[in-house]
């Protein structure tokens, strides 16, 4: 009984699978789409890096995707090693230069993180590459001054914010335009720092989310 | 500007293998993240900063720090078990 089921359940998936794939049509010209990215992609969103309005916008979905990832990737870590207790025992002290340096370096690094997500529709970079500066940031801080540590329920929070609001955003664009993760805001003037409607938003999002997720394996993996 | 490249693609070959070759974890690390810094300079030649600053950020970076840590920690579950 159960074996006729799945199978039955089995032939409804392939011929469902068969139909969509029939609607894609094969052996047109593979330019097309990447044609459109270049020449409409900044009239349609406003946005001067067409890297970022190919992320953000017409792969928004996969963007929510690789986020997630991201975040299983970090929940797994915490599995893995939540059972290590091993208790750091002999903590050798930074070396003069180094507290110096990281004391001095970190703000710059952390700022530099910040401008390169805020101004990922403009200028090459985004939410990715900010977030990996701004953890990197977090290693030299872990390595420089090792006393000073950010809270792992802040890292949680902020986590889990981020990915919160990255939904919420595609669901206001389902609810707003009609599809989700559209562009409902309006575009603004192109090339200034508020421009795009929500692309800016949503790389801040994917900016902060990265970073701490980051920072939280390092920290996982340091402690 | 070609002979340029041309040296970085080598040294990045002699790297991408000494890394597989070399029998001390730890230095094969650093030398992967060498590649991965080779790399982000190649892809930003390539007129792809995009992802010259994400290979920069997390290959040389993050991933080689993360690497640091893991054989560090395996390194220290292992002579413990040894003792």
């Amino acid at each position: 009984m159960r074996k006729t089921i799945s199978f039955i359940l089995l032939v409804i998936l392939l011929i469902g699978i068969y139909y969509a794939i029939a609607q894609v049509h094969y052996g047109e010209n593979k330019m097309e789409v990447s044609k459109h990215y270049i020449n409409e992609g900044l009239k349609e969103n406003g946005v001067t890096n067409i890297v970022t309005s190919v992320v953000l916008n017409y792969r928004g979905f996969d963007t929510l995707g690789e986020i997630t990832i991201l975040f299983i990737g970090a929940i797994g870590l915490g599995l893995v090693l939540f059972g290590f207790e091993t208790k750091r025992k002999d903590i050798m002290p930074a070396s003069l230069i180094l507290a110096t340096g990281c004391r001095f370096l970190f703000p710059l690094i952390l700022l530099l993180g910040i401008y390169i997500f805020v101004h990922g529709h403009l200028t090459p970079g985004g939410g990715f590459q900010g977030g990996a500066v701004i953890a990197s940031g977090f290693l030299l801080s872990y390595i420089g001054c090792s006393k000073k540590r950010i809270s792992e329920k802040g890292i949680n929070i902020l986590e889990s914010l981020g990915g919160t609001i990255f939904i919420l955003i595609g669901l206001l664009g389902l609810l707003f335009s009609g599809y989700y993760l559209s562009n409902f805001l309006p575009k603004g003037t192109i090339n200034t720092l508020i421009s795009g409607g929500i692309i800016p938003l949503l790389y801040i999002v994917i900016g902060l989310k990265v970073g701490v997720e980051l920072a939280g394996i390092i920290y996982k993996l340091m402690e | 500007m070609m002979i340029f490249i041309t040296l970085l693609v080598i040294i990045m070959l002699i790297g991408a293998i000494c890394s597989c070759i070399i029998k001390d974890l730890l230095s094969a690390v650093i030398i992967a993240g060498v590649v991965s810094l080779i790399a982000s300079i190649l892809f930003y030649f390539l007129q792809a900063p995009d992802v010259a600053m994400a290979e920069a950020a997390i290959g040389a970076a993050l991933t080689t720090a993360i690497f640091v840590f893991a054989i560090k920690k395996t390194k220290g579950k292992k002579d413990e078990k040894d003792d």
